[in-house]
């Protein structure tokens, strides 16, 4: 099957790695043509911080070992973007920030040395919210990522980097991370999928860390079985982060092959929750989230309402335990070991340290740098973090009720459709509140994905959320491929291929 | 500028002492607290170059991660067991946040209100024979920093230094801290109780194998907490807390000092400075550091990147079944199985040398001769050199010394040159001993033509010998011996003697 190389781009994930494997198409070509593609949209869209240099080299040695008869993982040659809060040897990590402009680790985050290990290859660092802190990607040191669908508008954040790539077709596997929503947020707004997982299945050994109990790695993709197919590559225990969990894992990619051929969501039990569906939501996304309603309820699912109430105090507790471990996690960049020095002569090694922050975080990471240090302060902890931390324990136990009465739960994976770029840049409780929906799947740890649901009356993705129990992530993806496969029949093909062509795509 | 001091009984008429200590003993894992790195607190690790024994945790790179060290956690549970502590069911890891280039993550990762061992005491025998127990309050895991040099200005400390260096070899060594309760009572012994306390903790560690709890490398680190207040008053005085003490004799100088120190200013009228004070081994003071006050905020919270420590009671049990005996019940064993008198003992104990002695017997000398080297010889040295005994010579080279003397290799004069060697750095005993040509001369005819030479010259000794007054052929062993340059045994030159005069 010859294949033009600008087509190869706009395949999902899993059928390009299917040519790949039958030596139709080589990495090679694979790798280049996406090269090309960044080449030619990425001026519009800023995606990518660093663009690899060794990608075709790394893609002619899968192609080599191919060649040479060695049996490959099945997603081996196969080009994939990586967000920069991510340590890779060979390529800077500056988590969006200026205090770590030019940093290149000395290794690989466990799920990039997974990947590599499967035989993917890198195309290059992706752009977010200096260190994962916000929704729209406008906060990364150099400069803001664009939406594709919509070049004045956000891509959503703090991956929107990720998100825009693969909306973009510019890569069709990327990683992401997630602490409040900055993986499923950024997915709704660009018609893409990402899966937040169950915290402590993916390895964060590696994740330039904001907030470490909250924090989970996972895929950003255009497709369902693509985002099965890459947390099946980077999941499971890794001996060098004790938080990740040991226990034996199912197949994902199993679990949303058998949705997308199921056509049936018969037995399933969804919750609908009535916290996440009303106030703050926009009248366009409360009527694609009821029309989605629908399809599953045709579908055969018996869709019950249930009821959260201290998700009321989630965006609250969530911005004190945020900040609270990211003032910790963030003291390291002192300019002693590594990043951004600023010195004069004549200066104590605290003059240097503060004259180095003060140049190398931007504003929003000093709000919260200064946040989460209150929070933490004697006198006041009790107050901010314990209470915090109580409310954690109360938005767990909503869940596991709940989760009683339902399977599954859904809601809005975010209020509004992409906001325009600057509109909410100088409103920091504006920015905050847009990860409502999102952010108690990080509270309580469960597993979340966020997938396309249709487009608002602006025209722009809207993102439905799906939640499972701890451990239950096989059910997003089994369910999650079978509402893709339902709704992609009423549009004809999935969202992002009604997206309009880019300026360079066009060329 | 020297502080003024009160006479030491005058200030105890005045105040009563009260003292806590807090010692920091590094573990000897192989690697570290929370990572794979070396340990340099293994004697495998020791004397690595600066910045040698690192990883991305030791230098806290973006996006490391910390993992218990599951050996750390069972030694420290030993140590607490041995310490007579309850062990807790669970306990968390916290965050200690502060800003010092030393410490990597600008953050220690330590144990904050749920130690892994809690409530315990420490049996202690002083030298008078009061028996004292020392209350302890916990024993927590924690890690080490790195090692600051200071480089330029006049005092080594990071004020008015050009530069400092960083050595990120140390930074995550695991450390147990033990904490004892207020310690009130001690009185005029509180200055050998400080030492004694050290001793005890140092003799726990060594025995449960856990450390080489050397005190001038570090492995033993104590921190002095001394306050006054007037007698009869209830109310605590205000505490200094001294660092550095890095032996045994200084803890005892510096609680001596400090309880000196503080009288002469409470006297005056003056007030104490809640401070940190470090202790200068040269001048035998402590000056001030930085302020210390209880509101220090370290802005604590759970380690979010470790999970709970959960020891089973299957293991806290199976590792009390194998603690070894507590120090005082192994004094006791120790005095009847060498068979010293009480004066020889006291004396291997106040010169702070029962583990040496141990550890010589262990390594094959007996015990007589192994107090001997280490009370005599040894002891003279170190006091001349004002160092502490066990930093000159390993037990194992002091029992190899007195091998080579009962083999008849070396005299004891030539053995007393040989430990001079070692103590110098040259080698084990038998390499100095080559090295340096020292050896029992056994040539019999050598010997013989000697003793007839001396006999030749001295005939009226000779006399008396034949006269049957054997005391007097010591001049005829002394003149050979002189000959021989003392290099042979003294023994053999008299039986030789003896033989040739009567022949």
């Amino acid at each position: 099957m010859e294949q033009a190389p600008s087509e190869l781009t706009r395949l999902p994930g899993h059928e390009l790695a299917t040519l790949i494997a039958a030596g139709d198409v080589s990495s090679v070509e694979a790798t280049q043509a996406h090269l090309d593609r960044i080449a030619a949209v990425d001026g519009e869209i800023h995606a990518f911080l660093h663009v690899n240099g060794g990608a075709l080299e790394q893609a002619k040695a899968i192609d080599e070992r191919r060649a040479s008869g060695e049996q490959l993982h099945a997603l081996a040659g196969a080009p994939v973007a990586i967000k920069d809060v991510l340590c890779t040897i060979g390529m800077p990590s500056t988590s969006g920030s200026r205090i770590l402009e030019g940093w290149v680790p000395p290794y690989d985050a466990t799920v990039v040395a997974r990947l590599k290990a499967a035989g993917l290859v890198a195309l290059g660092k992706t752009n977010m919210d200096e260190f994962a802190m916000g929704s729209s990607t406008e906060h990364s040191a150099y400069g803001p990522t664009r939406n594709p669908w919509d070049t004045e508008r956000i891509p959503g954040g703090s991956g929107g980097g990720s998100a825009a790539a693969v909306a973009a077709f510019e890569a069709p596997f990327a990683l992401g991370s997630d602490t409040g929503g900055s993986i499923r947020q950024p997915a709704a707004v660009t018609g893409t999928v990402g899966v937040k997982p169950t915290y402590g299945g993916v390895s964060r050994y590696g994740a330039i860390a904001l907030a470490s109990s909250l924090d989970q790695v996972g895929p950003v993709t255009r497709t369902v079985l693509d985002s099965a197919l890459i947390h099946d590559v980077i999941g499971g225990h890794d001996p060098h982060d004790s938080t990740s969990l040991k226990r034996e894992w199912p197949s994902f990619t199993a679990a949303a092959r058998e949705g997308a051929a199921s056509g049936s969501l018969a037995g399933l039990k969804v919750g609908v929750v009535k916290e996440l569906d009303s106030e703050g939501i926009a009248a366009d996304v409360q009527a694609r989230f009821k029309e989605t309603v629908q399809v599953l309820t045709d579908a055969g699912a018996e869709v019950v309402e249930v009821s959260c109430p201290s998700f009321a105090y989630s965006v609250a507790a969530y911005y004190l335990i945020l900040p609270a471990e990211a003032s910790s996690n963030l003291a390291r960049f002192d300019s002693v070991r590594f990043g951004l020095r600023v010195e004069q002569q004549g200066q104590t090694v605290e003059d240097v340290m503060a004259a180095s922050r003060e140049a190398g975080f931007g504003p929003e990471v000093k709000r919260r740098i200064i946040l989460g240090t209150y929070a933490l302060s004697a006198g006041y902890y009790d107050a901010y973090y314990g209470s915090a931390q109580k409310v954690r324990t109360l938005i767990q136990r909503d869940f596991d009720a709940a989760f009683e009465q339902a399977d599954l739960l859904i809601s809005p994976a975010a209020p509004t459709t992409a906001f325009k770029i600057g509109e909410k840049i100088d409103d920091p409780l504006a920015m905050y509140v847009n990860d409502i929906t999102t952010i108690p799947a990080n509270l309580a740890g469960i597993p979340g994905m966020g997938l396309p649901m249709g487009l608002g009356d602006d025209g722009l993705p809207v993102g439905l959320q799906l939640l499972a129990p701890m451990f239950e992530d096989a059910r997003l993806y089994r369910a999650g491929a079978t509402i893709e496969a339902l709704l992609a029949d009423g549009w004809g093909g999935i969202l992002t291929t009604k997206a309009p062509e880019l300026a360079g795509g066009a060329a | 500028m020297k502080a003024k001091l009160m006479d030491f009984d005058k200030a105890l008429e005045l105040f009563e002492p009260v003292l806590g200590f807090e010692v920091h003993v590094e573990l000897g894992t192989k690697t570290k607290m929370f990572s794979a790195a070396p340990n340099p607190a293994h004697p495998e690790f020791h004397g690595a170059e600066p910045n040698t024994l690192i990883d991305p945790l030791s230098l806290g790179l973006p996006g490391s991660l910390p993992v218990t060290n599951e050996t750390a956690v069972r030694y420290s549970i030993s140590l607490g067991l041995a310490l007579g502590c309850e062990i807790a069911t669970s306990c968390r890891f916290a965050r200690k946040n502060y800003f010092y280039p030393d410490t990597p993550k600008n953050y220690q990762i330590s144990q904050y209100d749920e130690p892994i061992a809690f409530e315990g005491q420490v049996e202690i025998e002083l030298a008078n024979g009061r028996q004292f127990t020392v209350p302890i309050e916990r024993a927590h895991m924690e890690e080490d920093a790195g090692k600051l040099t200071h480089v330029g200005g006049s005092t080594g400390r990071i004020q008015g230094a050009e530069y400092s260096l960083v050595d990120y070899n140390r930074a995550g060594v695991p450390l147990v801290e033990i904490v004892t309760h207020m310690i009130f009572g001690a009185e005029h012994d509180a200055p050998e109780l400080a030492k004694a306390y050290v001793g005890a903790i140092r003799d726990i560690v060594l025995s449960l194998g856990i450390s080489e709890a050397r005190m001038e490398r570090g492995n033993l680190r104590c921190d002095a907490n001394v306050s006054l207040r007037p007698r009869g008053s209830e109310r605590l005085g205000t505490r200094t807390e001294t660092k550095n003490v890095n032996s045994m004799r200084s803890v005892e100088r510096a609680v001596r000092y400090e309880i000196q120190r503080q009288a002469a200013i409470l006297a005056d009228g003056g007030t104490i400075t809640q401070e940190t004070r470090h202790w200068h081994e040269d001048t035998g003071a402590t000056s001030p550091g930085r302020p210390k006050s209880d509101a220090d905020d370290y802005r604590y919270f759970p380690e979010p990147d470790l999970l709970p420590v959960e020891p089973s009671r299957a293991l806290v049990e199976e590792l009390r079944a194998a603690l070894p005996e507590q120090p005082v019940a192994r004094k006791r064993r120790l005095k009847a199985e060498w068979g010293f008198s009480d004066l020889e003992f006291q004396d291997v104990v106040n010169g702070d040398m029962l583990h040496l002695v141990d550890a010589t017997v262990a390594a094959g000398a007996a015990p007589q001769s192994a107090r001997k080297w280490w009370t005599g010889e040894i002891a003279r040295v170190a006091n001349e050199r004002g160092v502490e005994a066990a930093s000159l010579v390993e037990p194992a080279h002091v029992a190899e010394l007195q091998r080579l003397i009962d083999e008849g290799v070396l005299t004891d004069r030539l053995a007393r040159q040989a430990l001079e060697g070692v103590m110098a750095g040259e080698g084990s005993p038998a390499e100095v001993a080559e090295a340096r040509g020292l050896k029992v001369v056994i040539d019999e005819s050598a010997l013989v033509a000697a003793v007839d030479e001396a006999l030749a010259a001295q005939p009226d000794v000779l006399q008396k010998i034949r006269d049957g007054k054997v005391q007097a052929a010591g001049a005829v062993i002394g003149a050979v011996m002189k000959a021989m340059r003392g290099q042979a045994d003294a023994a053999r030159v008299r039986e030789i003697v003896l033989e040739r005069a009567s022949g």
